[in-house]
């Protein structure tokens, strides 16, 4: 009789429903998912549009998210940050 | 500087457009992080016993790179630009004045943003009197219904420079929780993998990981009823279009 660890590859042999996708798209995105589970959700993705378009969302707006102009910083922020150190290097003689 | 995310580098690739590429690629990306990663850390190495030893100028290229990262580290806590950027100052004087105690059992940047993030959520406490977070409770991934959309496999490169849509993706990470905002910042916006995330957020890497499903499909929940093709010009059409009707209650 399989464990639960063959019950397991046996359901991934099988199919994958939508929940389950839902589940591992963060791990999968990161290609943090075991060989037979990413097999697996990229069959699933082949033949479902909705699980397709959520996986492509979610990264596709990962992307846009670490996009620089996305979150930029305040205009002459280096600079500030900079000064400030000096002021503090420069106060502290050889303490550092 | 430090290399950008996977899907950031597969943008500056593409011609205009992202496209599921499924995750084969990241392995030969991931190697040539890491050698990128050890060559960094040398170098940092050599410059932080150097400013020991007295150079002390050389700090501004030490935390040069981080800059960036020092400002959205404290951002993603305090939601706000000017004590987002006075925190940073704080963070990069203390890490200067600390830098003795820096023992390079983790690499210098992962040490940075863990004292910005405990600087910011410093300053969180004393301006609304509570704790920001608590790091012991078990957060369940749970169940998650995503948005339905129709096609998204390609994005215009152009729509980042649309205002409304950069606004957009700033008020959905502003509904985040504050944990999942650090994990997502750190790991998908500064790029740091998820053991570092863990390092300088003091949260287990399985605590990240929950926190990081749970932010990234939030984000796809909160963004893609925004965000669909027909912003782009397109409408869904045939089946997607039904399902859409379906999202909508009809």
């Amino acid at each position: 009789m399989a464990g639960p660890e063959g019950w397991w590859r046996m359901t991934l042999r099988m199919r994958l429903d939508c929940k389950h996708v839902w589940a591992q798209v963060s791990e999968y995105i990161d290609g943090a998912v075991s060989g037979e589970m990413k097999e697996a959700i990229e069959r699933h993705l082949a033949n479902c549009r909705h699980c397709s378009a959520v996986y492509d969302s979610t990264r596709n707006i990962l992307v846009l998210a670490g996009d620089e102009r996305t979150f930029e910083v305040p205009v002459g922020f280096g600079e500030r940050l900079h000064e400030r150190l000096q002021a503090c290097i420069d106060s502290r003689g050889s303490d550092a | 500087m430090k290399p950008a995310p996977d899907h950031q580098r597969e943008q500056a690739a593409g011609p205009g457009a992202v496209r599921r590429e499924g995750t084969a690629a990241l392995g030969s990306t991931a190697v040539s992080s890491t050698l990128a990663g050890n060559d960094d850390r040398e170098r940092e190495a050599v410059l932080i016993g150097r400013i020991l030893a007295g150079e002390r100028e050389l700090f501004h290229d030490l935390i040069r790179p981080y800059e960036r990262g020092l400002y959205l580290a404290a951002y993603s806590v305090l939601l706000n630009q000017a004590d987002a950027e006075d925190v940073s100052q704080e963070a990069a004087l203390k890490a200067y004045k600390g830098l003795k105690s820096f023992r390079g059992s983790s690499r210098f940047s992962t040490w940075l943003m863990a004292i910005t993030l405990n600087e910011a959520r410093s300053r969180w406490r004393k301006k609304n009197g509570e704790p920001l977070d608590c790091l012991t409770v078990d957060e369940d991934a749970g169940d998650y219904t995503p948005s339905v959309l129709a096609d998204w496999r390609y994005i215009p490169s152009q729509a980042l420079e649309r205002k409304e849509l950069r606004q957009a993706l700033r008020e959905a990470m502003a509904r985040l929780s504050p944990e999942q905002r650090e994990v997502l910042i750190l790991r998908d916006v500064r790029g740091m993998n998820v053991s570092e995330t863990a390092a300088a957020t003091g949260a287990s890497e399985g605590l990240v990981r929950v926190r990081l499903f749970r932010a990234r499909l939030s984000m796809q929940k909160l963004l893609a009823p925004k965000l669909g093709p027909m912003q782009f010009g397109k409408k869904p059409r045939g089946f997607m279009a039904w399902l859409a009707r379906k999202a909508g209650g009809e």
